[in-house]
């Protein structure tokens, strides 16, 4: 073995994305595995858990997780990587904020699982065979780690040193990210290693944002459109920029689309969605209440909207039941 | 939870529930008070948050009183056209609907978040919006929204083991 520090990364509850962004450094890969030694990557190298169970408490210098936490698998990993690493990096907006998969919050596992494999239209399961956690035949006995009825994200679950967000991280961001590990010079634990200013800050339209915003019907990307040029909140789009972080260099904005969110809130913000959602309400064109109720409506998923990364780490995590 | 003697002298458990209220300086804060100096007798389950106007309550005031434990949130405001700021009262009233369709998804029923419109003399009023949102939200029952930590304790052991 080399002297160079030692680097893993982890996927849990998430699409591969981030991964690809970790392959999207392009040549600059081959600075990063010069710089350092990679002992573990499941979606690259052929390494085994018990090859990290052998490394010694602390060895791994960081550790980059990427993916939220909804199986009891996940919550294993995450707790023996965290005790063989030295700094842990949530890695992408799932093990950020939840991410996507973080939606399922809206459900439980019973719900979920009915709809994957019960009640989609598209589906083919005639004998009904549901997932199970056990499973015996002919004297095997197999296991499949089981789920949890509610997403976390990975510092709900471990203690988590820095975040790098986005959905998923730019490449500029990771390497900037892997540049300061390796300076030695840390920034506080808990930082997010991005710019802690709102995107509309480095948005190339913020000069077109009027002085005063008044919607009175939001539209949807595909309802109209849309100018190039003009703030796309002044559209009528609803567009996450107020709420969320920079550093993404407003990508989603260049390609004509509005921003989602996925950089999360900065660090004076607690909860995006509601900071989102009071930005938007306070814009509508309207102070007659059924008018303001109808133009209001028009949001057809307004936890889908305002919370389509961070529902888990929103202040209240998930959608509640009556009665349960 | 209070005890009350029923009629055949058996005690039995009322739901009350836990309220908070977010009242703006120059209108329904003065009608709650006017209230008290009238001697005007409501539910003692609203916990009064003094605010300089309705207008400040941030979104997450409202999420943050429904997580540690409030089973509806009240806001109290001067009427249309009476805000003291001129339109913090309208800013209120449109983030309220689009802040209670969120809570709706979130599946927390409409009767726990209610806006009302309270000047400085209408302190019968406010009883009377107390009182109802109180009888509303005993018919309701609790809300359930847990702390989660304990949810997951109670999942976790359910976890398979290799």
């Amino acid at each position: 073995m080399t002297d160079k520090p030692k680097v893993a990364f982890y996927w849990c509850a998430s699409c591969g994305g981030c991964e690809e962004s970790v392959v999207d450094l392009a040549e600059k890969v081959l600075d990063v595995v010069a710089a350092v030694d990679i002992v573990f990557w499941p979606v690259a190298l052929d390494f085994k858990t018990k090859d990290v169970e052998a490394m010694a408490d602390g060895s791994i210098v960081a550790t980059f997780i990427n993916g939220a936490i909804r199986s009891t698998e996940q919550e294993e990993m995450a707790h023996l990587l965290r005790r063989k690493s030295q700094v842990i990096i949530a890695f992408g907006a799932c093990s950020h904020m939840g991410g996507v998969p973080g939606l399922a919050n809206l459900s439980d596992c019973e719900g979920m699982l009915a709809t994957a494999y019960r009640d989609s239209p598209s589906l083919v399961n005639p004998g009904g065979v549901m997932p199970q956690t056990r499973y015996q035949e002919n004297g095997w006995a197999v296991s499949l780690p089981a789920l949890y009825d509610t997403v976390r994200t990975l510092d709900q679950v471990i203690d988590v040193d820095y975040y790098v967000p986005g959905c998923a991280p730019t490449p500029a961001l990771l390497a900037k990210a892997v540049e300061t590990l390796l300076s030695g010079n840390l920034p506080p634990k808990g930082t997010v290693l991005a710019p802690d200013i709102a995107l509309c800050d480095e948005c190339p339209r913020k000069a077109s944002k009027p002085e005063k915003l008044e919607i009175s019907v939001f539209r949807r990307p595909h309802e109209v459109l849309l100018n190039e040029e003009e703030c796309l909140l002044a559209q009528g789009v609803l567009c996450m920029g107020p709420a969320t972080r920079a550093g993404c260099e407003a990508v989603c904005v260049k390609g004509n689309m509005p921003c989602t969110g996925c950089f999360g809130p900065t660090s004076r913000v607690k909860d995006q969605g509601a900071k989102a959602l009071s930005a938007f309400a306070s814009t509508v064109a309207s102070n007659d209440g059924a008018e303001i109720e109808r133009i209001v409506g028009a949001i057809a998923d307004p936890v889908g909207t305002l919370y389509r990364y961070g529902l888990p780490a929103s202040i209240l995590r998930r959608r509640y039941v009556a009665g349960s | 939870m209070s005890e009350t003697t029923t009629t055949t002298g058996a005690t039995t458990e009322r739901f009350e529930p836990k309220i908070v209220a977010f009242f703006c300086n120059w209108c329904t804060y003065l009608a709650a008070d006017l209230a008290g100096v009238s001697r005007i007798k409501y539910s003692p389950n609203i916990r009064t948050i003094r605010l300089m106007c309705s207008g400040r309550v941030d979104p997450q005031f409202v999420l943050d009183a429904f997580a540690k434990g409030a089973d509806g949130v009240l806001i109290g405001g001067c009427h249309p056209g009476d805000c003291h700021y001129e339109s913090g009262n309208y800013k209120t009233l449109r983030r309220f609907h689009l802040l209670r369709a969120t809570l709706r998804a979130l599946g927390i029923e409409d009767e726990r978040f209610r806006l009302e419109w309270l000047s400085a003399s209408e302190a019968d009023p406010l009883k009377v919006a107390v009182n109802d949102m109180v009888e509303r939200l005993r018919a309701l029952g609790p809300l359930n929204v847990q702390v989660p930590e304990e949810a997951f304790a109670e999942v976790g052991e359910e976890v398979a083991v290799p």
